[in-house]
């Protein structure tokens, strides 16, 4: 298996490839994946000199761990076979699928992605997939979707094309969303796979950003597309478990292991009924805090 | 590669840099013209050269207008040129004549 499978994802930053400024030097502001992007923000008659900038990017720019996300364009167009090429070649880590609407979609994808891999001399395997989910029909099939591929890490919610296709607006109160956010995150968790929350466009609303996060955060996303390097710090901060958090979730995780070799199923910890369906769920909060780099214990 | 028609790409913002190819019959003719001609002129023009030797252009006029690029904007804006003047888009030869 892939160990990127499951990497952590709570910041994924869309970057412009049309842009040199933008793509050298994004590791600064460290999210944990940067998307390159080679669909919307390239103009239709840049899209062949957008490839050559992304090429050079990958084989050159040091990155510094930030993960390497590829959004080729939509598979109702002429570019994405060779943005497969260019993106494999140079070395990205994943590719964002725009528009996937069905299980085939991410199949027909990940057959020349393994062609690719072959042609440039890539292990079988390494280039990583997430399906960007953009359409009702989209949404209604993300179960299948989520189960397409062993290289499918995740799925993400496009909210701007989703809701035109649902005929109505973004409007900031999350209503619009509720159905699909809910349903994708609960297909993703089915399947096994990462679920990451759409874009917030309004840079002059930071608490209502703020407020989407912890929404989402609460709802089961792993993480959330972002458009500016400002949202990165905010976002971090909701996905990494508070002090208090963790302390509760060690001594879960310690009660329960020497519980269960005294026999005993279900205690109290700091005054909460706690049960071995607690377990995972402390488990991952401690497994967040490695992974965010805030944990110093030794479960 | 042959240099069939005039072809241009890139922009004028900062950290990009402008390239034109036109075709030629005298070897390579370049001029480049950059806000930091003076620190890294030479530097400019030999990662031109560069890959217009690995794309096997030996007669071209290239003008480059640079703002600021990286090493890695300028190869891929001569790149962008040198295959728009040939009119191709698909089956590029990454890791090969693009390097």
């Amino acid at each position: 298996m892939n160990p990127n499978l499951k990497r952590l994802r709570r910041s994924m930053m869309f970057l412009n490839v049309q842009k040199p400024g933008l793509i050298k030097d994004p590791y600064i502001y460290k999210p944990d994946s940067i998307m390159l992007d080679l669909e919307d923000a390239v103009a239709e008659n840049q899209k062949d000199a957008a490839r050559y900038s992304l090429y050079h990017a990958l084989q050159e720019i040091d990155y510094r761990g930030v993960e390497r996300v590829v959004r080729i364009n939509g598979l109702d167009t002429p570019h994405w076979q060779e943005d497969i090429r260019c993106c494999v070649a140079g070395g990205c880590d994943s590719i964002r699928i725009a528009k996937t609407e069905r299980a085939a979609d991410v199949h027909l994808v990940e057959e020349y992605v393994a062609a690719a891999e072959q042609e440039f001399g890539r292990p079988e395997g390494s280039v990583l997939l997430m399906a960007a989910l953009e359409s009702t029909r989209g949404v209604l099939n993300a179960l299948e979707i989520c189960e397409s591929s062993s290289r499918l890490f995740g799925v993400a919610l496009s909210g701007g094309d989703y809701t035109k296709d649902l005929q109505t607006r973004i409007t900031g109160t999350g209503v619009e969303l509720a159905g699909a956010r809910q349903h994708m995150v609960i297909a993703a968790r089915a399947a096994g796979v990462q679920c990451f929350d759409t874009v917030f466009t309004n840079l002059d609303d930071m608490e209502g950003f703020v407020r989407e996060v912890e929404m989402i955060k609460l709802m089961g996303f792993d993480g959330k597309s972002l458009v500016n390097p400002r949202q990165i710090e905010p976002t971090h901060k909701v996905f990494t478990p508070t002090e208090k958090d963790i302390i509760f979730a060690e001594k879960v995780v310690r009660e329960i292991d020497e519980k269960k070799a005294m026999g005993i199923g279900v205690f109290t910890v700091d005054g909460k009924m706690i049960d071995i369906a607690f377990y995972d769920g402390a488990k991952r909060t401690i497994d967040l805090a490695k992974a965010s780099g805030v944990y110093e214990g030794d479960l | 590669m042959e240099v069939k028609g005039t072809a241009m790409a890139g922009t004028l913002e900062s950290s990009d840099a402008q390239v034109t190819v036109e075709p030629g019959t005298n070897g390579i003719e370049l001029s480049v013209e950059s806000s930091v001609l003076n620190q890294y002129g030479r530097k400019i023009r030999q990662t031109v050269l560069d890959t217009l030797a690995r794309l096997e252009v030996a007669n071209a006029k290239v003008t480059v207008v640079d703002k600021g690029a990286l090493d890695c904007t300028l190869k891929a804006r001569v790149e962008g040129a040198v295959f728009r003047s040939n009119g191709i888009t698909e089956n590029l030869p990454w890791g090969g004549a693009i390097k």
